[in-house]
């Protein structure tokens, strides 16, 4: 009932547009983005969650920003070397550059962040930022890391979400977890945090010390909480809103959207993210432990259909747990699952599982992240694809809280479906899925499967010191074959993530803009247009 | 008359005052150990939301949370904060639980305050009105669209009010308390958050709406079968006076009663109407906390809840007592 009144509304909007909210905007050089849900802290260093991404990206600049083919481009690092024998990466640091409070920005800033946040606390850079043994200051502008190992990954996440610098100054000594300025961050970006009201939005205003003098354009950007998705088309139709990240409507209000004059939505900028949806099978379970049934499943679901129908296109098969948008890691000869349901059927009949008199083989429960209808639908479909080949699926839902204890915890399930971000290295994206260490330990986001295989632990070890880049090639190559030949996971979707902004918003678009600033956004002044 | 029922009140105070205590002690152990049924905590949420985790990172977030402790010690902690009138500390939200509930009150009491008094108000004087015309069109008229608000799911009249005044005939706000871009002050701005205010409050009012409209209705009816009415009628009292007098008067009891129960749940706040327009009020932030599995905050809110359903039950047995001499306060 909702789709028709928006879809009525729409028609509405288009009809009498909103030039009054446009005006408005143009006067006070302001942007409202919408971020949802609402974070729980401000500072990316110690919260990986998105919505903390999207706020702080703004906040806090990057040693590197990433383009669209996810190569480093220069920010508060000009520039960096890796030393010939991998063992250590140099770091040269812009000049100039002040933190918020007005103190400097220098090299024991990366020191410190790197020793005692992105070590310790940071959940995905301390396995990135294993191997540095001692970080070296010579001068205020020059950060050297001096590895045990080669550390080829390190590169790959150095923008202000994968590695935000903090200010020592005042994080030193101080309960890091409950520092007051996780929420009222001082960092170095192009805009300074102004206000946080709970439950309703977030201000930040125009950093005027920024080194860049020309920039940011804008001079101010407000973050507005809406919790409603029906709330957010209509905020955005109406141009109350100008910019939103993570496919912040309902996939079918996308494609309306978009033929909106004053909307564009984009896929692009979630490059640095790539995420790929999969299915993880239990494989301590009776019938998921034979691998002849995970490929009997993987043989059954119409992954074409599935990115059609339910993802509204807005996804695109996957064929590995590397993403074809990491061309360089991404194995083109891994073992295919296409769709036959003959193949299929013939599996489960050699495993022993043969249709019984009602025509069904077996009962399997599966569990859906809960993160939005697409997800609960996926496991709709996969339970509409598994009936064709006699298997009855109990799709459970749950809220986020239970859904992680139950599969990386009590690991009390058959078929649970969620993302990752594969990131643009998968040692840091990928492999956690698969590596054994983590099994049951109830830590989100790890081997939900139980799959222990110790081949690939090894490559796992290997790849994250290995220097040269041609091997650490080859060994992901052997490690996506291994594990898509005996299909703990079974990778379903690549999604793509969208952003719906204002036609009149102007700005480049990096690989990690999701996480990016506004630095470079413009508001195009535009007629009124009835 | 006023003065028998003001110390009659007093002296009914003081005795509450200590079931009060029991009472909300009560409550307050069961929804510790409750509460703890759901599967979860809060920093598995929030490796959750981090889209990757260790387990070192868990038992940081953990010890920082105090959920490393026993739960007796947790328990006797939180007994401890209630005593002394401390209602805890959010983790989550780095910030005290009560700065967090103060932060949300005035918007929650606006929204409720204006949805209640407008639903009580119209409702109670369109129950009225058809209860005098029982059985003609005015009574049919009232009563469907009574019926309809009541059957309407809210955040569908949500929903259908966003598209009509905000987007199609962009007379209103889609959502938010303010429009923090303008940065009114003074009347500019009390007349913006009223602006914001109307369709949450008319969409929460409507629903409420329904109900005392039946309620009165129902309740009118009844009071015109009773043997006072036909002896005030016999006397030669003008409907209208018997109306105004002496069935309503009589019929308005129950109407406190809800109402005292509507006003007991303002600290509930409304989440979908809340969410639906980005109301940033308390309902939403404990429907939250409960996702988030912030119990501190969560058991701030019901402790707080509690109190003031309880308060408003005295309130409401001294409204009786006033309307109605008859009433003994026990």
């Amino acid at each position: 009932m909702k789709a028709i009144w928006l879809r009525f509304g729409a028609l509405a909007a288009a009809v009498c547009t909103t030039g009054a909210a446009f005006a408005q905007v143009e006067a006070s050089k302001s942007l409202t983005a919408i971020v949802q849900p609402e974070p729980v802290s401000l500072t990316a260093a110690l919260t990986t969650a998105a919505p903390t991404g999207v706020v702080s990206g703004s906040i806090f600049d990057g040693l590197v920003d990433y383009g669209t083919d996810l190569k480093p481009i220069p920010a508060l690092a000009e520039r960096w070397e890796v030393a010939p024998d991998g063992l250590s990466i140099t770091f040269h640091l812009r000049r100039g550059v002040t933190w918020h409070d007005g103190k400097p920005f220098t090299s024991a800033d990366v020191k410190w962040t790197l020793e005692n946040v992105w070590q310790k606390i940071h959940p995905r850079n301390q396995v990135t930022f294993a191997k540095v043994t001692r970080v070296d200051t010579p001068d205020d502008w020059t950060a050297i890391l001096r590895l045990s190992q080669p550390s080829v990954a390190i590169l790959s996440s150095v923008n202000s979400n994968g590695a935000q610098v903090l200010p020592k100054h005042l994080y030193e000594g101080t309960d890091i977890l409950n520092n007051p300025h996780n929420n009222k961050p001082i960092g170095t970006g192009p805009f300074v945090f102004k206000e946080w009201s709970r439950g309703s939005h977030i201000v930040l205003e125009r950093n005027p010390n920024y080194w860049d003098k020309t920039k940011p354009y804008l001079d101010r950007v407000i973050f507005k909480v809406i919790p409603d998705a029906a709330a957010r088309s209509a905020a955005l139709e109406k141009g109350e809103v100008q910019y939103a990240v993570f496919s912040p409507v309902p996939l079918r209000d996308a494609e309306r959207l978009s033929k909106s004059p004053n909307l564009r939505v984009e896929t692009r900028g979630y490059e640095w993210l790539s995420p790929w949806l999969f299915a993880d099978f239990n494989v301590d379970r009776p019938f998921l432990k034979d691998v002849r049934v995970r490929r009997a499943l993987a043989h059954a679901i119409d992954l074409s259909a599935l990115a059609k129908v339910v993802w509204y296109g807005f996804a695109v098969p996957a064929t590995s747990p590397v993403p074809s948008t990491l061309p360089d890691f991404h194995d083109r000869e891994a073992p295919k699952y296409p769709l036959d349901l003959k193949r299929a059927e013939a599996l489960l009949d050699e495993a022993g599982l043969k249709r019984k008199a009602d025509g069904t083989r077996f009962a399997l429960s599966l569990d859906y992240i809960p993160y939005g209808d697409d997800y609960k639908r996926t496991g709709e479909f996969i339970k509409a694809s598994l009936k064709r080949v006699g298997i009855d699926v109990n799709v459970r839902g749950q809220d986020t809280a239970a859904y992680t204890r139950r599969v990386y915890g009590d690991r009390d399930f058959d078929i649970a479906i969620t993302w990752f971000a594969a990131f643009s290295d998968p040692q840091v994206g990928v492999t956690r899925a698969y590596w054994s260490d983590s099994i049951g330990k109830n830590v989100p986001w790890t081997n939900a499967s139980g799959y222990r295989n110790p081949t690939v632990d090894k490559i796992i070890a290997d790849v994250q010191g290995e220097p040269d880049p041609a091997k650490r090639i080859a060994l992901f190559k052997q490690f996506q074959r291994i594990v898509l030949g005996d299909l703990p996971t079974l990778p379903l979707l690549e999604l793509k993530f969208f952003t719906v902004e204002a036609a009149n918003l102007r700005h480049p678009i990096t690989g990690d803009q999701v996480y990016g600033s506004f630095r470079d956004f413009t508001i195009d002044a535009r007629p009124r247009s009835n | 008359m006023t003065r028998d029922v003001l110390r009659d009140g007093a002296l009914h105070a003081a005795r509450r005052f200590g079931q009060i205590v029991f009472v909300v002690l009560g409550i307050a152990v069961v929804n510790f150990f409750l509460l703890r049924l759901a599967p979860g905590d809060a920093a598995e949420v929030l490796a959750g939301e981090a889209g990757a985790a260790t387990p070192e990172f868990m038992a940081a977030l953990r010890q920082q949370f105090g959920l490393d402790q026993p739960v007796h010690v947790q328990f006797a902690k939180y007994i401890g904060n209630i005593l002394t009138l401390n209602l805890g500390y959010s983790f989550r939200q780095g910030m005290p639980v009560s700065w967090l509930i103060l932060d949300r009150l005035p918007a929650t009491m606006l929204l409720m305050g204006a949805s209640i008094g407008f639903a009580s108000i119209l409702g109670s004087a369109l129950g009225f009105l058809a209860a005098r015309h029982a059985g003609r069109l005015t009574d049919t008229v009232v009563s469907v669209v009574a019926l309809l608000f009541y059957a309407t799911p809210v955040f569908w009249i949500g929903v259908v009010l966003i598209v009509v005044f905000s987007v199609w005939l962009d007379w209103l706000p889609v959502g938010g308390m303010a429009t923090i871009e303008a940065g009114y002050t003074g009347i500019a701005y009390a007349v913006d958050v009223a602006r914001h205010l109307v369709l949450p409050a008319l969409t929460l009012g409507l629903f409420y709406l329904a109900i005392y409209t039946r309620l009165m209705r129902a309740s009118m009816l009844q009071v015109y079968g009773e043997d006072f009415i036909r002896t005030a009628v016999a006397k030669g009292v003008s409907p209208r006076n018997v109306a105004a007098r002496h069935v309503l008067r009589n019929a308005l009891l129950p109407v406190v009663t809800m109402l005292g129960m509507q006003i007991g749940s303002i600290l509930g706040g409304a989440i979908l109407v809340e969410t639906v327009f980005s109301w940033p009020g308390l309902g939403r932030l404990a429907f939250e906390s409960l996702f988030q599995r912030d119990l501190n905050l969560l058991l701030g809110i019901l402790l707080s809840s509690s109190v003031l359903v309880v308060l408003v039950n005295i309130a409401v047995d001294l409204a009786y007592r006033l309307l109605d001499p008859r009433v003994e306060i026990g």
